[in-house]
């Protein structure tokens, strides 16, 4: 099938709606196409291609609610996927905090916030796998000069997301995305290069691969230096990985949950100076759809300010428990942001559209190197867990080009670390930070960093490689 | 179904694919939770589609589609040719398959109780009893708790001739007490962290973990902790729980043995493996004692990873990985078997669902029993000074799966064959095969658990599968013990 429409998915909340019996129905709708290709070993291993539209139900009857979800869009399919939603609905112990589904009014009540820039571009849309397999031929061509061994993905896809309710909002989303990832393997030694965007004109394969392989050859033969705490220059995707870990605590639910390690600290002074961020979905550099589970437009919202935990997001119901929570008159600001999950939910909401504001000084990653006496490169960290929630103290590996900085110059590649690091601590010791970019790893969703130089990293032990 | 067989077939054979296999599958799912006294999700959700995988001029090609009519499913199977053709643009030598007998079998995995006919107000009744217990006790102040279901439904047929209709139920079940006071949260989870036990099983599984039964101690124990002492740094003798150890063996033993990763397919993502080939059968991984096996077969239980075929139609079967602490086997699938040597496949392909590409996945690869009877109380009693610890909290391991440190949710100090007290924030590290050397002692088969890990991820895009990991808690000498909140 071509791509579902909202038109097309109009006509099946229609029907949906004609044959519920609830007092409230809601419609999701989302899928498209998607397609990657996998190469490994200088040679496409995978290449794979799907498509898929899932339609999801949500049924409330008297301060009951529940869900049930299909990609069978045939009208029995539908009826029963409605049948299962309203079945499982009744049988709930009715919550006093479900609040009546929004209405259109409500769901643009963040309206006049900036629009959210185009994110379809149909060059991407049109994508083949011949495209991808010649993008992979460029990337290999770069390996094989380097004498080294490519592995990474190139992929494409077209999607949409869409809600409707019985109280007349009709909210729908296209979006494309590209993706390079590239890891160049040495005798001892890897690189690594990500991008991505909703436009493959943004995408350089070459560039990309390149770097990844300058990367592999200058940390060949690693040195071993001790674990300990180090100034670390942390590159963009380093840092987005490390500080994704905090934002699902950025959320009304998790402050009454008791789970954030923001509870009893919004108003305070947390991180340093130099850190500003906000969540902003119609930043130029981010991508997703402007609304929330709900339907509700998502709003831009200041997360910290200058060091300072300023606001958490809020679902529409989480907004009004905090009202009337013991926490109401220490949060700030408390009002529906449009970061809610998909109904019903037992996390609330978080902030998915992470951008950290420019400081005025900006620094290259190049220009922070010149400026450590002592130091460690790392570009890329894996397998981040955390060891204890509310100091945020993680634990993971440094990968794929990790290096010695010393007297101003990079001297050569390191065995990797593993660090144990409180985020607070390390946000609160960042020294430079360059130009904001939109970066991706592997550990959080995409964001729009920058690089950063922090003092007292520390790195517990040494691997083997 | 075998209608959708024959078009997609048909049509990949005149496309000139030399081989070509075709699945189609129907995925059911429940979901429940309570949090904090209330229902917290309540959703049903089922998935339908197929996919064709086909070898053109060597290289592979995958398509999948959820519709089931004849026009997309010809449509799908020529474009899973047509990615094929540009796979082969790029690649050196032609893939292999290893010869396997097709298989035409019907399998069902064993259940009592069909989950999906317990209704849902028993279920929530349960959940909602459990959430009481906890919260009960004073101090707890989040208390979650979850049941899933799952149904799986496949049929796969190959241009060779394989013909297999199999199902599998799934049953996942545990809950959670958080304990926040002053600037600490401290966490019990039973019976397991993360989801809880998840098996091969129908609802009885949920009437064999005792839930009720254990959640006033679990709530207790989560208090407990703001008063226990920190776990000291040093090295100790320790002593894993079985859902410990199980979560170890899944990191230490059970990636590192992936013949994709050892190859270098997973070097962008999930990494690559220190296991290169020419340690197979010259490595000692572990001490004598250590004997591990990849075994997907009925009889080591209904583990997340026992199945009747895997998804390129190989029979279960069992391999051993760690005899007596040698390194003797890989997970292989019919192309990568031959690059050690194989004839054939050790059956261990699946995939997420439809439309995932199937891929290497651990089976149940579990640490067998002691032979000697040895209780945990026993080996307790039999260790001078160390640190028991139970239910994973945190877990990070290399890229290459030499370096590992995990956390564990709770502890307890031995001295002179006694617990003397409980310990919070307890982690451990160190380098694989220096670990699993250190092995001492190993309980026996009444302490054994064939545990579930539903949520491992791998594969571009990332494939969440489940796998099995049987344990008996063992004892591990001089391990380094608290470097990760050294600096705290």
């Amino acid at each position: 099938m071509g791509m579902l429409t909202k038109e097309q998915a109009g006509d099946i909340f229609d029907r949906i709606r004609k044959l519920s019996t609830a007092e409230g129905v809601e419609v999701l709708f989302s899928g498209g196409h998607f397609a990657l290709t996998r190469f490994a070993n200088n040679v496409i291993h995978q290449n794979v291609a799907e498509e898929n539209y899932v339609v999801s139900v949500r049924s409330v009857f008297g301060g009951k609610t529940a869900r049930a979800t299909t990609n069978k869009f045939d009208e029995e399919s539908l009826r029963q996927v409605m049948r299962s939603a309203e079945s499982l609905a009744k049988v709930q112990q009715a919550d006093a905090d479900l609040l009546p589904m929004p209405d259109s009014r409500e769901t643009s009540r963040n309206a006049g916030a900036r629009d959210t820039p185009v994110r379809h571009f149909v060059e991407t849309a049109g994508i083949t796998a011949d495209f991808r397999a010649e993008g992979v031929q460029k990337i290999v061509g770069v390996a094989e000069k380097h004498n080294l061994t490519a592995a990474g993905v190139f992929s494409s896809g077209e999607s949409v997301e869409g809600i409707f309710n019985s109280r007349g909002v009709s909210h729908w989303h296209m979006q494309t995305s590209a993706e390079i990832s590239i890891t160049m393997l040495g005798a001892d030694s890897s690189g690594w290069q990500k991008s991505n965007s909703p436009d493959v004109a943004n995408l350089d394969p070459l560039k990309l691969a390149e770097t990844a392989a300058r990367k592999a050859v200058d940390s060949a033969n690693p040195l071993e230096i001790p674990a300990g705490k180090y100034t670390v220059i942390l590159e963009p995707a380093a840092v987005l990985d490390i500080v994704g870990f905090m934002f699902w605590d950025y959320s009304g639910m998790a402050i009454l949950d008791q789970r954030s390690f923001l509870t009893g600290r919004i108003g305070t002074k947390l991180f340093g100076e130099n850190i500003t961020i906000w969540d902003d979905v119609a930043h130029p550099l981010q991508t997703g759809s402007p609304f929330d589970g709900e339907g509700m437009q998502r709003q831009r919202v200041e997360l910290v300010q200058n060091g300072t935990v300023h606001r958490v997001v809020y679902a529409r119901a989480t907004a009004e428990r905090m009202r009337g929570s013991e926490y109401k008159d220490q949060v700030g600001v408390i009002e529906p942001t449009g970061h809610g999950f998909a109904l019903p939910n037992e996390m609330g909401e978080m902030p998915l559209n992470i951008v950290f504001a420019p400081v005025n000084d900006p620094q290259t990653v190049e220009q922070m190197v010149a400026s450590t006496e002592r130091g460690v490169l790392v570009t890329r960290l894996w397998y981040i867990r955390e060891v204890e929630p509310f100091e945020k103290m993680l634990t993971g590996m440094t990968r794929d080009g990790t290096f010695y900085v010393e007297n101003g110059r990079v001297q050569g590649g390191l065995r990797n670390f593993r660090f144990n690091e409180s985020l607070i601590h390390m946000l609160s010791h960042v020294e430079a930070m360059s130009v904001p970019i939109r970066s991706s790893g592997e550990e959080s969703f995409d964001m729009v960093v920058p690089a950063m130089k922090v003092r007292d990293f520390n790195f517990t032990e040494v691997t083997k490689f | 179904m075998k209608h959708v067989a024959n078009w997609a077939l048909n049509i990949a054979a005149q496309r000139g694919a030399s081989f070509a296999d075709v699945r189609v599958i129907a995925h059911r799912s429940r979901a429940l939770t309570t949090k904090n006294g209330k229902v917290g999700s309540a959703s049903d959700a089922e998935s339908v589609g197929m996919n064709v995988r086909a070898i053109v001029d060597g290289a592979w090609g995958f398509a999948a589609s959820s519709e089931l009519g004849r026009g997309a499913v010809e449509s799908t199977s020529a474009r899973a040719v047509e990615i094929a053709r540009a796979s082969a643009r790029v690649k050196k030598q032609g893939v292999r398959l290893a010869p396997e007998e097709p298989a035409v079998a019907e399998w069902n995995s064993p259940y009592k109780i069909d989950p999906f006919t317990v209704s849902v107000e028993q279920n929530i009744d349960l959940l909602l009893k459990i959430d009481a217990e906890l919260r009960s006790v004073a101090g707890v102040t989040l208390a979650e708790a979850n049941l899933n279901f799952n149904r799986e439904e496949q049929w796969l047929w190959s241009s060779e001739g394989a013909d297999i209709h199999q199902t599998k139920l799934s049953t996942g079940a545990g809950y959670a007490a958080y304990a926040f006071a002053g600037n600490e949260i401290q966490k019990r989870s039973y019976p397991n962290s993360f989801g809880g036990q998840w098996q091969n099983k129908g609802y009885e599984l949920v009437e064999e973990l005792k839930l009720l039964e254990n959640a006033r101690r679990i709530g207790e124990e989560a208090v407990a902790l703001h008063k226990a002492e920190q776990c000291p740094e040093g090295k100790y003798d320790i002593i894993l729980d079985s859902s410990q150890l199980g979560l170890q063996i899944h990191e230490s033993v059970g990636h590192p043995i992936e013949l994709d990763r050892v190859l270098g397919m997973e070097a962008n993502f999930a990494g690559t493996s220190f296991l290169t080939i020419d340690k197979l059968r010259n490595l000692r991984y572990g001490s004598e004692l250590v004997n591990v096996v990849a075994d997907a077969r009925l009889e080591h239980g209904p583990g997340l990873g026992t199945f009747g075929f895997d998804d390129e139609g190989v029979a279960a079967q069992c391999t051993p990985i760690i005899t007596n602490g040698l390194f003797t086997g890989y997970l292989s699938s019919r192309e990568t078997a031959h690059s050690i040597g194989a004839d054939r496949s050790g059956g261990t392909l699946r995939a997420e669902g439809w439309n995932r590409l199937p891929m290497i996945r651990m089976t149940n690869i579990s640490l067998l029993p002691g032979e000697k009877a040895l209780s945990l109380e026993q080996l307790i009693a039999a260790t001078d000074r160390g640190i028991l610890m139970q239910t994973n909290r945190s877990w990070s391991i290399d890229d290459k799966r030499y370096n590992f440190q995990f956390g564990c949710e709770i502890g307890w100090e031995i001295k002179g064959g006694k617990r003397v007290r409980m310990l919070k924030n307890t982690s451990y590290s160190g380098i694989t095969t220096e670990f699993w050397n250190s092995l001492d002692a190993i309980c026996s088969r009444d302490e054994w658990t064939l545990w579930g890990t539903p949520n491992c991820g791998k594969g571009q895009p990332q494939q969440i599968m489940g796998t099995g990991h049987g344990a008996a808690a063992s004892r591990f000498r001089g391990v380094k013990v608290g470097s990760a909140f050294k600096s705290m």
